[in-house]
């Protein structure tokens, strides 16, 4: 139907006979004739906008979405979060949304300072000096932190925790068939990990908290680090920065992790937010792009994609990455989300889910049959082990109008389930839960 | 021809010119915006929480601001933004073209931003049908077999198709060692390359600005892996002999690659399929009207012909005989490429874009962009420099190499001179093989009174002081920012100010 070409017929023809042209065909010349489909494409025409939406809401309503029909208490690198309206209506202008990417810095101050803002939250969190202004998802940033490890000491090995999260670690291993790196796996016993004394690792990549909800010791990998001169590597959730320490305050060199908790809906995973900072010794390995401030002709302050030459434009084959597109518009919903909680909320939202989360855990732990992956302390999910295996709970929670949690693989011993408790679930929504849990278990 | 109905749109800037303060310097301590769902459970405190060692003493530093100033900056900054929705954005080999608004609607219903992603099949049977079918439009759209949705961006298409190769050829004997690409190539070409772990060799444009067939061949042996090619090219002129190429890289046992970015010209024209290619990868973000958001998120689908199918990336959504969908991952898959299953919300809006322009409004969209770009090309002929000055597709190169000479007057005078007069820059200084280049891209979306106004203001700035043109811009919220300044004395965040 081609609604959104705006010629009149008129015009074509106008703007034809300006070329020279007596047909639409002859603008495709160069097109070999043998290449050329007769019959155009094999598709259905095209829709109005109401059929096109009501299509859509056709396939919407053939999924059961979280809500009060299906309350929540899955996580594993997704999360329930709210998302206030003040980030659906602000970050979501479309002025942020149909703009590119700021090679044209007179004109696109907006965007820059809000990333700039963002840097500079997401390194607050942190403790790190320099962010980048966003990569794909939680597994691409660990695929660049890894990156960055191995041209910064020359070494090819990785030490990966079992305590990353199971998809990103596939990620990481999917990308070492082009890059070569060979990663170590450190299994986790009683919920934190066991690292090789050994080991010349590039890295240790570790999990905070980890995939089963349990702290690692950080200081202890730090030592390690330290001792193989290695760099540590920390994929954080930045929702336990609220409470916790920063993975800075352990001495990581590169932080990453899933920025989806702050302003992003669960989307059924994507589009998310790489958050990726690090030390400033690293910045010239930095993948992607990085925005400074400076100043303007008339010396007033402004924004720019600063330290260009790492970038594939640039670079081409010795870039410090091969990131070009990104997701800017997701880390400028992050920036409006962090600055709406601000200090006090922020604590507060890690807060009440640690609540929920001790709640729920000291509810199912009474029950027979219900036992803890570990007894190491958690944060906002946990592990259990329960007389079924997980999939089976998450199937049958599903029919008593919950979505039970993320079931785990076998590396984590008996095949457990993955609970999760966000700032969103009530005491009634949780003692229901409980409530169903124990009919289903048997 | 004289504008008569349609009106002179110019997207005059009308953006804000005062400096904005951070969110940091808008911070007053003990304000806040945040409020929380009452819950009802045990108000235990931090230290009955967590362990001492690793409990925070003071709360990590946000900002604190009120709801209403909060808005209030975002907004400004808002108006400190140019974007399609303002204006032209003709931004070479980006495809900065209108998003219809409907994609925005339809990726916000509830039923769809509000799913897991690991939530088990049977509750995410409209997520996965929607999945099979976009990749089912995508392969009759490139001619392909069969898809992958996961990779999040076109460099992560990129790098998943050289993994494909990759795996391909380790079946068949050895990886290889080489991936040919043109020198006209987008950067991350060259840098996924690498990252594929094969070694980049260049094959030169010919007079024509195409691959030169001859150098081609020169470059091919059984130690290449494959040919990465953007058709139209970044010149915007179809390769016409890529059935040729094709058949010369199949002969040594190689792959063609086509890097999608400027699939928006042949909608419904040609496919990479009938052309030979092996693997092709879809930017959403381009082609199929996923807003750029500032820099993303997009999406980079890969598709592949049917030899390459049991490699590719899994889980896919599968359909049964009973019509249920179930995720299954290829016999031979290279893994994951992405968390979850790509950019989900992103995939979404490209599919309500196909739907609503459907098989006919595709080959409109390919139409529309190439008498766009046609069109001003003719218009600026004689004005500037086209060192390949036969038709093009969705785009073309014009060059100021004789103003420069001239007058000295160069590509980036002219982009920072037309964003004065309301419009968003060409894409300068690429690609590299052309001296001062602009590449110009229009798009499908503008109209002709909008093209007559950009050849206009080109024209002037042509015939315009190339001296004034480098105080260009004035009218712009800042005027020319001192990069150098910004790499020589960095200040990545707030708190790295002196």
């Amino acid at each position: 139907m081609g609604h959104y070409v705006p010629h009149t017929d008129a015009e074509i023809a106008g703007m034809l006979r300006f070329l020279g042209m007596s047909s639409l065909d002859e603008l495709f010349a160069s097109v070999p004739e043998a290449l050329r489909l007769a019959a155009g494409l094999d598709m259905a025409d095209g829709l109005s906008e109401p059929d096109t939406l009501d299509a859509m809401e056709r396939l919407a309503e053939r999924n059961r979405r979280a809500g009060r029909e299906l309350v929540c208490f899955a996580g594993g690198g997704a999360y329930d979060h709210e998302v206030p309206a003040t980030v659906r209506r602000v970050a979501f202008r479309s002025e942020f949304v149909t703009a590119y990417t700021p090679y044209q810095p007179e004109v696109a101050q907006g965007v820059l300072q809000a990333l700039f803002e963002y840097q500079t939250l997401l390194c607050r969190l942190t403790g790190m000096e320099v962010a980048n202004a966003s990569l794909y998802d939680g597994a691409s940033a660990c695929v660049e932190a890894v990156n960055l490890a191995v041209a910064a000491t020359g070494r090819q090995t990785v030490l990966l925790s079992d305590g990353v999260n199971p998809n990103w670690r596939q990620v990481l291993e999917t990308f070492a068939a082009g890059t070569g790196h060979d990663y170590v796996r450190c299994q986790i016993a009683n919920g934190v990990t066991r690292w090789p004394d050994d080991a010349q690792p590039a890295a240790l990549l570790v999990q905070y908290p980890n995939h089963v909800g349990c702290l690692e010791d950080l200081a202890a990998a730090r030592q390690l680090a330290d001792n193989a001169g290695a760099l540590l590597l920390v994929a954080f959730d930045p929702v336990a920065a609220g409470l916790l320490h920063s993975p800075g305050h352990f001495g990581a060199d590169v932080v990453v992790g899933e920025g989806q908790p702050f302003g992003t809906p669960m989307s059924f995973g994507g589009p998310y937010l790489g958050l990726f900072a690090c030390k400033r010794d690293h910045v010239r390995r930095v993948p992607g792009r990085l925005v400074g401030e400076t100043v303007d002709a008339d010396g007033r302050r402004a924004y720019v994609t600063t330290l260009r030459t790492r970038e594939q434009d640039i670079r081409r084959e010795k870039a410090s990455s091969n990131v070009c597109t990104n997701q800017t518009l997701i880390a400028v919903a992050c920036a409006v989300q962090l600055a709406w909680l601000g200090t006090d909320g922020l604590r507060e939202l890690a807060l009440r889910c640690a609540r929920g989360t001790r709640y729920t855990r000291d509810a199912l732990l009474a029950m027979d049959g219900v036992d803890p992956l570990s007894d190491a302390p958690v944060f906002r999910e946990f592990a259990v082990t329960t007389p079924v295996p997980g999939d089976v709970v998450v199937e049958r929670m599903a029919e008593e109008g919950f979505l039970a949690g993320v079931p785990l693989g076998d590396e984590y011993g008996e095949r457990g389930l993955l609970i999760s408790v966000t700032e969103r679930r009530t005491r009634d929504e949780i003692d229901a839960f409980v409530g169903a849990f124990e009919k289903v278990i048997r | 021809m004289s504008p008569s109905a349609g009106g002179r749109a110019t997207s005059a800037p009308i953006m804000g010119r005062d400096a904005e303060p951070t969110l940091f310097e808008l911070s007053a301590p003990g304000r806040r915006a945040a409020s929380f769902r009452t819950t009802g459970v045990p108000e235990w405190t931090p230290a009955e929480l967590v362990p001492g060692e690793h409990l925070r003493g003071d709360p990590a530093p946000i900002a604190e601001v009120s709801e209403r100033d909060l808005v209030a900056h975002f907004t400004r900054l808002s108006h400190r933004q140019y974007s399609v929705d303002l204006g032209a954005y003709p931004l070479g080999s980006c495809t900065m073209k209108y998003n219809p608004k409907l994609c925005d609607d339809a990726a916000s219903l509830p039923g769809l931003t509000d799913v897991h992603p690991a939530a088990p099949a049977p509750l995410t049977q409209g997520w996965m049908e929607l999945l099979a079918q976009l990749e089912e439009a995508l392969c009759r759209i490139t001619g392909m077999h069969a898809a992958t949705l996961q990779p999040p961006a076109g460099a992560a298409g990129e790098l998943t198709g050289l993994l494909l190769m990759r795996a391909w050829h380790e079946e068949h004997g050895n990886p290889r060692r080489k991936v040919v690409i043109p020198d006209s190539a987008h950067g991350t070409n060259p840098a996924s390359v690498t990252l594929g772990g094969y070694e980049t060799v260049t094959v030169p444009s010919d007079r024509r600005g195409l691959v030169d067939v001859a150098a081609l061949r020169e470059r091919l042996d059984d130690d290449v892996a494959g040919i990465m090619l953007t058709n139209p090219n970044t010149l915007g002129l179809f390769e016409e002999d890529i059935a040729e190429i094709a058949a010369a890289v199949h002969e040594v046992g190689g792959l063609l690659y086509y890097d999608g970015a400027n699939l928006n010209a042949i909608l419904g024209v040609t496919r990479p399929g009938d052309m030979g290619f092996d693997i092709v990868h879809m930017n959403l973000h381009k082609t199929f009207a996923v807003p750029h958001g500032g820099g993303g998120p997009g999406a980079g689908p890969v598709a592949v012909s049917e030899r390459l199918a049991p490699y590719l990336p899994g889980p896919r959504p599968v359909v049964g005989d009973d019509g249920a969908y179930r995720w299954e991952t290829p016999p031979k898959s290279i893994g994951r490429v992405h968390s979850w299953h790509g950019n989900a919300l992103a995939l979404a809006r490209a599919y309500s874009y196909i739907l609503a322009n459907g098989g006919d409004g595709l080959r409109r969209v390919a139409e529309a962009a190439v008498l766009n770009a046609n069109w001003l090309r003719t218009r600026l002929r004689g004005i500037y420099d086209l060192p390949y000055d036969r038709p093009a597709m969705h785009e073309f190169v014009a060059s100021t190499s004789t103003l420069k000479k001239g007058k000295g007057l160069r590509a980036l005078d002219v982009a920072k001179r037309l964003l004065e007069e309301g419009f968003h820059a060409p894409t300068v200084y690429f690609p590299l093989i052309v001296d001062e280049a602009l590449m110009i891209e229009p798009t499908e979306t503008e109209s002709l009174q909008t093209l007559e106004a950009l050849g206009d203001a080109l024209e002037r700035i042509a015939g315009g002081d190339a001296e004034d043109a480098r105080h260009a811009p004035r009218t712009t919220p800042v005027r020319r920012v001192d990069e150098a300044r910004a790499a020589r004395q960095l200040i990545p965040t707030w708190d790295a100010r002196e």
